[in-house]
């Protein structure tokens, strides 16, 4: 049957080309989430009248954060070579494409913490440090846990975001069902290719949206 | 016990610095119920948060059994603050935790050992009357059960001193009124010292032993909360009195009693504790050969004894009326003449 419809589909390539995908969506949706909540905190801390404020610090950060959000994905990859030759050891495969997938979609990811943050209760900050606690506790046991479903319905807006940006990534030689359907379905004109990738990619971020909305809604006691 | 000398706070704004609180000082006994009242904007959440430091005071001193908090270095300010205990207008829960680890909280941030924290988490839900609500999130609570929580939590690391920063001011006049007899249960039991932040007099009346009247970041009028009841000396004081006493805003009423006859002159009786249970109208009419006519009346309950308001029209000769006062005035009763405006 898939047969008839997409005559010059190959399933084995087709998984492989999957769980590229995936890996890369994966870890870098890890990654995203542990830096983008650093550079999140840092911004929120540092503002006036915060734990940690600090002008300068948060000027920097900010800028930072605005500059790589600046920068096009496709062409943030390829400033990206040196670096990525240099921590990965090449720049073709799933793995190459992490560094950028990552440092493109944290700055974005630490603009949604750092509105989710502003979201905590100015209260409940207030009675943790009349209860005495010191500005760790603060960020891990009252910051984090109160703005948690906005931090994972933003991982989830990201997380779909980076999907994206992985078929991008494949077209420059990272792989996947992006690189599947430009090389194969493109190049060589099997358009059945293109549209069952298409098919592919959109089933992922359903399971992304709906696995991100679910655990929201679940730890969301609100 | 606990010692505020001269406590300021300025902020500094764009164009003009604001002196929030203004050389506040008030000394503040153990196991006593000290109010502070105020209309909004008068200074005084920002007095109480100049008692823990949430807020930095400008000049003055905090003497917490004879520690001067204002001194203090960050470390040591937080092992300070673990014994001031504080609950808020706005209950200031972690909605992401339940009843019981809110309550836990303060305990983790001392470094309580686990089983510990069991023991005292249990005891202080049992104390503040959330048994079987354990598990429930603060979402779940109405606005009592969420103050009781807050009460609890307050409570979890033996505080010497709880700060009520508007604690019923969220509340509707019945779950006030539970809360209220909490907080005196708790002043009781534990003999703690509790200074509480409001606009309701009705607050201070119902438990407070003595009250600080502030304004403009001053304390315009302070002492035992019945001196100041009966005799309000500043005008926000009065204003405040005038809240609770229901027959303040009906004066007007007795406006056809104030005739400006000497042979009849309309009386204001303050009957203060022991007093107030004396049968003095009666004795009046019996000795004096006077008609005493009951025009209005009413009594409320403080925490230091009952005080009774009653305006009387009395009638018959001046000097007769004149010696029904100094009657009245010898047993130890508050008389005011009333006048024609």
């Amino acid at each position: 049957m898939i047969d008839a419809i997409f005559p010059n589909v190959d399933m084995d390539s087709m998984w492989t080309a999957t769980y590229e995908t995936l890996y890369m969506t994966v870890i870098s949706v890890i990654g995203t989430f542990i830096l983008g909540i650093l550079l999140g905190l840092v911004l929120f801390l540092t503002t006036r009248g915060n734990l940690w404020q600090n002008i300068y610090l948060n000027s920097v950060t900010a800028i930072l954060v605005n500059v790589f959000r600046a920068i096009p994905f496709i062409i943030l990859i390829l400033l990206l070579f040196p670096f990525t030759d240099f921590l990965v050891g090449t720049i073709r495969g799933p793995n190459a494409a992490l560094p950028a997938l990552i440092i493109g979609a944290a700055p974005f990811y630490a603009r949604l913490v750092e509105i989710a943050l502003k979201e905590v209760d100015k209260g409940v900050v207030e009675a943790a440090k009349a209860m005495g606690a010191k500005s760790r506790t603060i960020i891990f046991k009252v910051l984090l846990p109160e703005s948690m479903p906005a931090l994972i319905s933003g991982i989830t807006v990201t997380a779909i975001a980076l999907v994206s940006y992985t078929a991008m990534a494949g077209v420059i030689g990272a792989g996947g069902l992006g690189d599947l359907a430009y090389m194969q379905g493109f190049q060589r004109r099997d358009f059945d290719v293109v549209l069952l990738s298409t098919i592919f990619i959109v089933v992922i971020v359903f399971i992304f949206q709906f696995l991100g909305d679910w655990i929201s809604k679940t730890i969301d006691k609100r | 016990m606990l010692s505020i000398k001269g406590l300021s706070k300025q902020f500094k704004l764009k164009h003009q610095n604001v002196m929030a609180v203004d050389d506040v000082s008030i000394d503040i006994n153990k196991g006593e119920i000290y109010g502070v009242i105020g209309y909004s904007g008068a200074g005084k959440s920002t007095f109480v948060r100049l008692i823990n430091r949430l807020e930095d005071p400008s000049s003055g001193e905090v003497l917490l059994n004879g520690q001067d908090l204002t001194k203090l270095k960050q470390g040591k300010l937080r092992q300070e603050r673990q014994k001031i205990g504080m609950i808020f207008q706005h209950f200031n829960l972690l909605w992401s935790r339940t009843v019981y680890e809110n309550i836990a909280f303060p305990l983790e941030i001392a470094g309580t050992p686990k089983q510990e924290r069991e023991d005292k988490v249990n005891e202080l839900i049992d104390l503040v009357g959330l048994k079987g609500r354990e598990k429930s999130y603060p979402s779940q609570l109405s606005g009592g059960q969420k103050q009781r929580v807050g009460i609890a939590r307050a409570l979890a690391n033996d505080p010497g001193v709880l700060l009520c920063d508007e604690a019923t001011s969220a509340l509707d006049p019945e779950t006030t009124d539970d809360i209220l007899d909490l907080l005196v249960d708790i002043n009781e039991k534990l003999q703690l010292t509790i200074i509480l932040i409001t606009h309701e007099m009705h607050v201070i009346q119902k438990i407070c032993h003595r009250v600080a009247v502030m304004e403009q970041g001053k304390v315009v009028e302070q002492g035992d909360v019945l001196d100041v009841f009966v005799k309000p000396q500043a005008k926000t004081t009065k204003r405040f009195v005038q809240q609770l006493s229901p027959l303040e805003h009906q004066r007007e009423h007795l406006e056809q009693f104030l005739n400006g006859r000497d042979d009849s002159q309309v009386l204001k009786l303050h009957f203060i504790g022991g007093h107030a249970k004396k049968a003095l109208i009666s004795e009046l009419s019996k000795k004096l050969d006077i008609e005493v006519n009951i025009l209005q009346g009413s009594i409320s309950p403080t925490q230091e004894g009952a005080y009774g308001t009653l305006y009387v029209e009395v009638n018959g000769a001046p000097d007769l009326i004149e010696q029904a006062v100094e009657y009245a005035k010898g047993s130890g009763v508050e008389v005011e003449v009333l006048k024609h405006d």
